[in-house]
């Protein structure tokens, strides 16, 4: 499974029509410790870049964006449950936000895989 | 007011970086935002000491003319009645080595700027003020001050220089281990020179909330100033992320927010710092709205709030009573200290009473919020026993 990155540092996993989608490593260490974040409800509908998720730190809040299409069929309880140094702990692992049935598969195509978004990470 | 252009790099930026790549521009200067982490370096500072470089404010002297003939008492109240042209204070009133926190207020009664004003503690610096305002405002501060006061004294810019906050529990222990021992025993809110790393000026005073000096340093002896602090184990470096976070636990107002050219004093929950002399005299800029709110009260007021529930409520955000706006929260954001979201705002004052009920609308949604009164986190102000 690869992991595509958007310019916003979303990641997004897709595993048969179901997208895990999450913040990016560098992400999480820019907002530093995250003190409250928000997901949205199951069943919600989103298109690409839609604001979906807010995840605030000490110092700012942040607005996460859907990377992709679709509708929300899970939430991480994790997060609901307000663990939310998980996300510092593992952004892109046990920390992820939601998983989204896609509706258009094709819209991965525009993300950049993990070396394209390394090397946009270091321009930053 | 920030410089046009690309951000002024502070004397010690090179010292800083070799600590923290996470700078930010900042009233025109690029400055440390955070070091270890916004929430780390904010716990040291409440339980330890905190170094922050706060260089970009505006020190200045404001000084009679030289050969002006006026020696102690006399010479403060020549200056401190020029000063008083522009701000509430009672500036004649302090004696030597005291410091005072006012405003410049406008003509409408709004605030212009907050400010700190001490008269020195040293007999030959009779009718000299040491001045600290605001870096954001520093260049309007200083053109008001000069235009309300032309000829009759000097003001001498000292932002050449270095200024350094150090914060915290702790910090009596290494002000007096690093600079001079008298410095464990001065009070809060006084003055004093010492001859250390060329020649300080030492207030203990700040912004957080902790006991704590600022220290004026001249730029060549600045690093070497930075280096024997942070070489005390009690001291680690803080970026202006956390200062942000203390202030506002200790419901310190921060300008350009909580503060502007249309907030009075008595909004803002600062009347204390008028004191009875200008009150009578009511001879300084906007005392007409400023008495007025002072003797019936203002329409709105600022206070603290808190978020019943964990999102907090950041700056803009509106306040709601029973489907009403009644006031806008102003600063807002996280509490360490009391691990869950604090703001500040101004409500209008039937609901300023603490145990209100208010609702905060975030992105969209109504939450509701408790009037909670300030600060947050007491003050842990050092001030000797009488007597002493």
């Amino acid at each position: 499974m690869t992991t595509r990155y958007t310019k916003d540092h979303e990641w997004v996993r897709l595993d048969g029509d179901v997208a895990t989608i999450g913040i990016s490593t560098y992400a999480a260490e820019q907002l530093g410790d995250v003190v409250y974040a928000e997901l949205p409800a199951v069943g919600k509908s989103y298109a690409q870049g839609d604001d979906m998720a807010v995840v605030e730190s000490a110092k700012t809040a942040s607005d996460v964006y859907a990377p992709i299409s679709g509708e929300i069929v899970e939430t991480n309880s994790e997060i609901t449950g307000e663990n939310w140094p998980i996300i510092n702990e593992a952004p892109e692992a046990a920390g992820w936000f939601v998983k989204l049935k896609v509706s258009d598969k094709a819209e991965l195509d525009a993300l950049m895989d993990e070396a394209a978004y390394a090397d946009y990470v270091k321009g930053l | 007011m920030a410089e046009a252009g690309s951000p002024k790099k502070l004397p010690l930026d090179a010292l800083w970086r070799a600590r923290t790549s996470k700078f930010g521009d900042f009233a025109g200067y690029d400055m440390p935002l955070q070091f270890e982490g916004l929430i780390p370096e904010h716990m040291w500072t409440r339980q330890h000491a905190g170094l922050f470089d706060v260089s970009h404010m505006g020190p200045c002297f404001f000084a009679l003319p030289k050969g002006h003939g006026l020696e102690g008492d006399e010479a403060h109240k020549k200056v401190a009645a020029l000063i008083e042209r522009l701000v509430p204070a009672d500036i004649q009133g302090l004696k030597p080595g005291q410091v005072r926190y006012t405003m410049i207020t406008n003509a409408e009664g709004g605030v212009l700027d907050d400010l700190m004003i001490a008269r020195p503690a040293e007999p030959g610096a009779a009718g000299d003020l040491y001045i600290v305002v605001n870096a954001g405002c520093k260049h309007q501060d200083w053109a008001l001050i000069e235009e309300a006061t032309k000829g009759e004294a000097n003001l001498v810019r000292a932002d050449d220089r270095c200024l350094l906050a150090l914060q915290g529990p702790k910090a009596h222990i290494v002000a007096a281990a690093v600079i001079d021992p008298a410095l464990a025993e001065v009070s809060f809110m006084s003055v004093k020179r010492y001859d250390a790393f060329g020649r300080l000026t030492v207030t203990r005073s700040g912004y957080t909330g902790e006991d704590g000096y600022e220290i004026l340093v001249r730029a060549e002896h600045a690093a070497d100033l930075a280096n024997a602090l942070l070489a005390h184990p009690e001291v680690k470096p803080v970026g202006l992320g956390a200062r942000d976070s203390l202030r506002l636990e200790a419901g310190l107002c921060l300008y350009g927010h909580d503060l502007d050219p249309t907030t009075s004093p008595i909004e803002a929950d600062l009347a204390w710092t008028i004191q009875k002399r200008r009150r009578e005299a009511a001879d300084f800029p906007g005392a007409k709205r400023i008495l007025r709110e002072y003797e019936l009260g203002a329409p709105r007021k600022r206070v603290g709030i808190r978020p019943n529930d964990r999102a907090p409520a950041r700056e803009g955000v509106e306040i709601v009573k029973d489907g009403k706006t009644i006031g806008i929260v102003t600063s807002g954001g996280f509490s360490p200290v009391l691990n869950g979201p604090i703001s500040m705002g101004y409500v209008d004052a039937a609901y300023a009473e603490p145990g209100t009920g208010l609702e905060l609308m975030i992105r969209g949604q109504a939450r509701a919020a408790t009037v909670t009164p300030l600060p947050f986190v007491p003050h842990n102000y050092y001030r000797p026993k009488k007597g002493d």
